[in-house]
Order: structure tokens, then sequence, then C-alpha cells
């Protein structure tokens, strides 16, 4: 198979079971690790995160692609060809693995382990450790700091970094990732949730990605395959469709009570018609200021600078009848959201401050509108509408 | 063959230089010298274990002492009790010493080392129950590290076991003194055999009680699973016998 | 010993230098030897019941009955069967340090964490170049650490050696068998001193060799 490097590849399971004991029919309910007649298709270059109940199979599903499990029956098919057929080390130095533990070598640096396939591989020693220190430097690790240290040293946070800098290293056109943040605290997980997408948008591999979490799994994946006891594929869809119609019960608790919340996560400040905000200038004429304050049924006014950026709230009864208007009449209030803020985040924000309004702000800082409280809790209410951003409902899913 | 002869000879059974003689004398110095080992070894190992302190010096200090010969240790305190009892100095003093000292360090690095397994955490969470510090050791610590001990306690047994058949050869009794007399009996072999017989049983016996004793004393949950009798429990020291 | 005449006779060491360094040298042959042959054996012997289980059980048992045996009575054994000769010294020197090297290397193989083998299965790792890359350097700490054991009862039971062995075998132990048989105390003193200084130095060699070759062992983790 020639060096599909640099792309990504399709992946697809084609009626996998995989049964542990003597007779190889179909896997009694319940049975930990075994695989029910998965079909499943991912196109390339997607995040697909397998979910599910402890014991459900997903990891073992994971294990069938490289083979580290082999099934029982059934195909897995990459980039159409099926991966039984291929040459074991050569399937497996072409993907990239991640696994909860790192598995990092102990005794050798972090710049020798990142290196580990591209040397398998036969790359001269000169590429190898240029590759090794662009990873690094990708995955948020300053080589000159870390090339020469041993995992030992590093904390939880950075060795999974350097873990998926491994597993990207000779650029393999599939990832397989095993709960790789499952072992850290939940403030490094999100971080590293974070730099893991935006590190995708860069490079658009096709992923597997394992996890119990469900928040997770909405968070991560452009696709999610939920998994229930005994193997079994439950749902295979976008997080919008499994939280406005969850597929059966299962799902449907699985995914949580608070599903209608948990949609508010896969949409952004942006999305939403925010209301314009009446905004003064500062150092602008405090009279004129007023007049249109009084006019209006909104009493207040939102003092910016001259760049557009906020500064805080003016009530207009309060002001003078002329004079210029300073940063000391406003009252910063309301909090500034950033307008890629997921809605979740912007209701939790708007809540903590205890205030119905929020400014939306753009990168700069400027102020594009406002978001209240009733607006997002409008779009809750909303139908099955799935935000703009998000790829069509991919086919060749089969539930059950 | 005249091996069995010679153990079915009533005369090797009688007297002082007869099996069971040999073997009561062999066991009561074992015993002795451990005993003397413990009451030694064991609450240092307790104290150091449990507090931390100058454990390092000690540790590495019993440490160095495993490796050092037990036959030389034998000779070197000869001299020395010669000097303080000349009828005595001889056969049973040198050898009781030699062996009580050898005896320490596997018992004191192992009490050590079981009292430090114990999950720092517990202690802490005891400590912050009220418990005193007598009272987790007594009560956590000492119960937790019981198996350790207790291997620490088979590995000195077979060094004291060891140490006594040396003895032999500088006028000591024991079972040893069947292959130190039989050998310088050339006319005798079975006497030579049979006190190679006699040791190696003793030996293997008494690790295979004790590795009993061991999982009876280990609480009931921190029992694994049936630990094949595979020998000393923890690293193989260096019995320099 | 004579009253009178003192503990260490200084004349009588200077005239026979050649002979305490000798001995020295017989010693070292004594341990040096069984402890290479050994490792090698036991490296084949380890690398084998590690990737059979089933061949573990067995070997643990037979070495660890082999081990509680007190080495008189295990050179006591041999010496009739092969004479007295180097070779009856050999095999159970070669033996005991079987008996500990073998223990060691396992529990070595054994201690390299799961995750890093599955890492490596993963990454695609055939197991031969596994076991020489990952499990191999993994598991020299544990080896040194055995190599050292081995070297240190080696000196020891060397000294035993000669109580059987007499002047066949040689080393230390000969001098303070000797010094023994002629009530001489400066010679098994000698005999003594020296063996101990041998096997104090054997431990203290390898314990540095060990913090030497294990840089990555060296500063543990942070904790965030």
């Amino acid at each position: 198979m020639e060096s599909s490097a640099g792309r990504a590849a399709t992946v697809e399971f084609d009626h996998v079971t995989k049964t542990y004991g003597v007779v190889a029919t179909k896997a009694k309910a319940g049975t930990p690790g075994a695989v029910n007649d998965l079909s499943l298709s991912i196109p390339a270059g997607k995040i697909c995160v397998l979910v599910g109940p402890s014991g459900c199979g997903k990891t073992t599903s994971l294990k069938m692609v490289n083979r580290l499990i082999e099934p029982t029956s059934g195909r897995i098919l990459l980039d159409g060809v099926d991966a039984a057929g291929r040459e074991l080390t050569e399937l497996r130095r072409g993907i990239g693995y991640v696994i909860q533990q790192t598995g990092l070598f102990p005794h050798q640096t972090i710049v020798e382990n990142v290196g580990t396939v591209p040397r398998l591989l036969g790359w001269p020693a000169a590429r190898v450790r240029a590759r090794s220190e662009e990873l690094l430097g990708l995955v948020g690790l300053d080589p000159a700091k870390y090339a020469r240290r041993f995992p030992s040293e590093l904390s939880g946070g950075e060795r999974q970094r350097v873990g998926v800098a491994r597993a990207l290293a000779a650029d393999p056109p599939i990832m397989l990732m095993d709960e790789p943040f499952g072992a850290v605290d939940p403030i490094v997980r999100e971080r590293l949730q974070d730099e893991f997408l935006r590190l995708q948008e860069e490079l658009a591999k096709t992923i597997l990605f394992v996890t119990h979490d469900i928040d997770e799994a909405i968070k991560m994946g452009d696709l999610v395959a939920v998994f229930q006891l005994g193997g079994r594929l439950a749902q295979f869809g976008s997080p919008a469709e499994l939280l406005a119609s969850p597929a059966s019960d299962f799902v449907a608790r699985f995914v949580g009570a608070d599903r209608g919340l948990k949609r508010l996560a896969l949409s952004r400040v942006a999305d939403l018609n925010l209301r314009p905000a009446p905004t003064a200038v500062a150092g602008s004429d405090a009279g004129e200021a007023r007049r249109r304050g009084l006019a209006a049924s909104f009493r207040f006014l939102l003092l910016t600078d001259a760049a557009n950026r906020p500064l805080g709230w003016i009530d207009a009864r309060h002001l003078p009848e002329s004079g210029a208007l300073t940063e000391a009449m406003a009252n910063p209030t309301s909090p500034f959201i950033n307008k890629r803020t997921t809605l979740k985040d912007a209701l939790s924000m708007l809540l903590d401050g205890d205030v119905q309004v929020g400014i939306v702000t753009d990168r700069t800082g400027a102020v594009q509108g406002l978001v209240t409280v009733d607006m997002i809790a409008e779009r809750m209410r909303e139908g099955h509408k799935a935000p703009a951003y998000l790829v069509d409902a991919p086919e060749g899913a089969s539930a059950e | 063959m005249d091996l069995i002869n010679w153990f079915l000879d009533p005369v090797n059974w009688q007297g002082a230089a007869g099996i069971p003689n040999r073997l009561f004398e062999h066991i009561s110095m074992s015993g002795a010298a451990l005993l003397t080992a413990g009451l030694i070894g064991l609450p240092i190992g307790l104290f150091i274990g449990h507090s931390g302190r100058f454990a390092n010096t000690v540790i590495n200090l019993a440490n160095i002492g495993r490796a050092i010969p037990s036959y030389a240790v034998l000779v070197i305190i000869l001299p020395i009790s010669l000097q303080f009892s000349p009828e005595y100095g001889l056969n049973v003093i040198p050898t009781f010493l030699a062996m009580t000292l050898l005896a320490i360090p596997p018992i004191l690095v192992t009490t050590y080392a079981g009292i430090r397994e114990v999950d720092r955490d517990l202690v802490e969470a005891a400590r912050g129950m009220g418990l005193r510090e007598r009272q987790i050791l007594g009560r956590l610590e000492i119960p937790l590290a019981t198996p350790v001990i207790v291997g620490g306690f088979r590995t000195a047994t077979l060094q004291v076991i060891a140490t006594a058949t040396i003895g032999a050869v500088i006028g000591g009794g024991g079972l040893g003194r069947f292959i130190v007399d039989g050998f310088s009996n050339p006319s005798l072999p079975a006497q030579f055999y049979a006190g190679v017989i006699l040791v190696a049983g003793l030996a293997i016996g008494m690790d295979l009680l004790l590795s009993l004793v061991q999982r009876r004393i280990t609480p009931r949950a921190l029992r694994g699973p049936l630990d094949r009798w595979a020998g000393p429990a923890e690293q193989p020291s260096p019995a320099s016998d | 010993m004579q009253p009178g005449q003192p503990l260490i006779d200084f004349s009588w060491i200077g005239d026979h230098f050649g002979q305490i360094a000798m001995r020295i040298g017989q010693h070292l042959e004594l341990t040096i030897l069984p402890v290479a042959i050994g490792f090698v054996i036991a490296l084949i012997l380890s690398i084998w019941a590690v990737r059979q289980p089933l061949v573990y059980g067995p070997i643990t048992l037979v070495t660890g009955v082999l081990y509680t045996i007190p080495s008189l009575a295990a050179f006591a054994v041999l010496t009739p069967i092969t004479g007295l000769s180097l070779l009856s010294a050999l095999i159970p020197l070669v033996t005991y340090t079987l008996l500990i090297l073998v223990r060691s290397i396992v529990a070595g193989f054994r201690g390299v964490p799961p995750d890093v083998l599955e890492a490596a299965e993963g990454m695609g790792y055939t197991s031969t170049q596994r076991l020489i890359r990952v499990e191999f350097p993994l598991a020299v700490p544990m080896m040194i650490t055995g190599l050292r054991l081995a070297t240190v009862s080696a000196i020891g039971l060397a000294t035993v050696a000669s109580i059987i062995g007499g002047d066949t075998f040689g080393g230390l132990g000969q001098l303070i068998t000797e010094g023994l048989q002629t009530y001489f105390p400066t010679k098994y003193l000698l005999g003594a001193l020296l063996s101990i200084v041998l096997a104090v130095g054997a431990d203290i060699f390898f314990v540095q060799v060990e913090r030497l070759i294990t840089p990555w062992a060296r500063n543990p983790g942070r904790t965030v």
C-alpha cells in the first residue's frame, strides 16, 4: 500500500464481531469487552468518538483497528483495504496510537520517545530529530526545555502531550486514542481537549477516540458512536442528533437528563441574533447621550472607548445636561463574553454575575452586541435545529 | 548403600555425636541467635521505619553488613572471644555471636521495608483521627507489615542455619560436624553425606514451616493467590554463608 | 595461639606478599567466572521464563528450593562426585549465582510497565525489537542489582569452598582455613579481612554502576 501519510484515511467496520470463549457465536449480552456485529463508517478527516459504559466493547473495537485484538468475524477496512490482509507491523506503524497511561518509554528522553516510529521506519537521524522537535512545538512543549528530559520528570499533562506528539510523528492517516485525557485533572483535561481540537483543525486526521465521558464525546466528536453493554451500537450520529433525537431509552439516559443544556454547548454566542447595543463613545457629548437614552425604552447606554471596546453601563437619567462622557460615569456590571464562547458557558457567566445581559465582544474586544438569558433560553427551546457549522448527517451508520 | 546403613545404625542416634544431639545443638543455637537478632533488629527496624529518622544511614550500613561473608565474621570473632574466655571461647560463643550478627541485617532491612510499604496516606489518616504514634505502629503498621517481616525472618533463619553449619569448622557443634568430621575421615563417607542431607533437610523444612506461618499470619484481606512455596520471600540476599 | 604472640604478625604479611596476592587472584577467579557464566545462563533462562509463563513456576520452585540449602552442604555434595578440582567449586558457585540472577532478571522483565509494552506493540515494534529496545533496557537496573547480590554471594561462597576443597580451590578461604588449622591468627584474620574488603568493595561498586546506568530514574516526577 502506497504511503498515505499526510492524507486522512476512511475507516469502516463491516459486521465486526469479537467473542471471547471457545464457541464463536454471537456474544452473550453483557460479556465484557465483546463486540457484536458492529458496522460503522467513518469519513476521512473526522473525529469519531466511541462512547459507552464500562465493558461495552468500545476499547475492544478500537484495538481491532490496529489488530492488537483480532476480530472473530467481520472486516475492518482502512481506505477500503482489509486491515487483516496487511502486514502487522507495517499496519501499526501507519496508525498513531495514544493510550491513557501514555506508555512513554521511561529509559528514553522525550525527543527519543517522540521519534520512535520514524526511527522504526528507517528515517535518517537528522530528519527524525527535526520532526520530533517540530512536533513538540506543535503540542505546546518547548523543545529546548523538554527534548532531553525523561518522562519521569514531566507532569501528567505534559506526558500526555508527548504521547500525542509521538503518535503524530510519522504523520499517520489514522489515529487511535484510548481515553487519552482520562488520567489528568479536569482543568488540564479541558486545556488538552481544546488544544487538540485546534491541532485537528490544522491536521484533519481521521481519529477514533474512546471515552466513557459523554460530555467529552459531545465536545470532541464530529461523529459519536454510542455503545451499549453487549458490544452493540446504540446510535451513531452527530452530537446534535444524539442530543436532539436519542434513538433509544438507553441513549437518552446515557446522554443525560440535561440534554437541553448539553445542546447549548454545541452552539456559540456568535450563532445567535445578537441584540444591538446602544453605545456612546467616551469623550462625546453627555447631553446628547442623555437625550438619546431617555428617548429609548431601555434607559441604559453602553459606554465604549474609541476602538469600540466596552467600558460599562451608563444610566441616562444620571447623566448631566452637558459636558463630556467620562469613564468614571460608567458602571461595569455586565460580563464581557467573547463571541466564540459556547452558549452553555455564556449562560453560566450570566448566572454567575447575577445579571440578565452580557456584552458580546470579538477577538479585539470590540462590542458586537448584547446577549440575554432569555435569548439563550429561547434557543434551548428551539426544536432540532442544528447549528450551521456542523457537517451534514454522515452516511453508512446502522444502529444495531 | 552405606548411607542407609549409617542412618539405621543406632550408634548414630545416641550420645553427644548422635543425630538428635547435633540436631538439638543446631536448632537451639539457631533459635537463640534468631531471638537475639530479632530483639535487636526488630525494634530498630520499627523505629526507623515508622519515624524515618536515621533511616538512610542505618539501612546503608545494614546492606553493607549483608554483603559480608559469614565465614569471615566467624573467624574474626574467634580471637576476640578467645581473649575473653579461653575455655568456651572456641565452639559455641563465636558461632553464636556470628550467627546473631549476621541475622540482624535481614531482619532490620525487611522490617524497615515492611513498615515503609504501608501507605503513608493511611498513616496520616490514622494520625488525623487521633491515634497516638504507638497506636499507629501497633494497630496499623505492624499488622500490615507482618508478612514482609516474617519474610525477613525466613531469610534470617536460612542465614543462621547456614552459619551454624560453618561453625562446625571452628569446633562448634551442630549438624555441620557430620560434614566436617565426615570429610576428614575418608573411610566414612556416609557420615559426610548424611550431614549434607540433614542440613539440607533442616533448612528446607524450616523454610517451609515459616512460609506456612507467613501465610497464616497474613491478615486475610492481604492474602494473594496461593503463594507457591518459592523460597525466601524477598529478593535473595547475599546469603554469603 | 601462644600467649604473648601478637594477634597480627605484620612481618609475616610482608614476607608472604606474593602468596597473599595469589590468593586474592584465585578468589577473584572464583568470583568473576561463576558470575559471568551464571549471568549468561540466567539471561537465557529468564527470557524463556518470561516468554513462557508456564515455565516460570517450576523454575522459581526449583531455584527456591536449591537456594535454601546452606552452601557448605551444597559444596560438600558435589566434591566427591566431580572430584576435587576447579570444576567442583564452579558447579555450586554457578548454581548459586544462577539462582540469584534468574530471580532478579525475571523480576526486571516483569517490572516493565504493561502500558509501555502495549504502546510498543501498538506502535509497530516486532516482538524481538520490543525485547531488545524496550524490555531489556528497562530490566537492566534489576539485572545490576542481581549482579551485585550474586557477586557478593560468590565472594562469600568462595571462602566456604576451601573448607571442603582444601588447597585445590585456593582463594582467601584457604588462608582462613590454613590459619585455623595452624592456630595462626595472622593468616586467618588477614583472609577474613581481605574477603570482607572484597565483598563490601564489590557491593559499593555495583551500587554506583546502578546509579550511573539509570539516568531516567534519578529525577522523580512533579505532581502537577
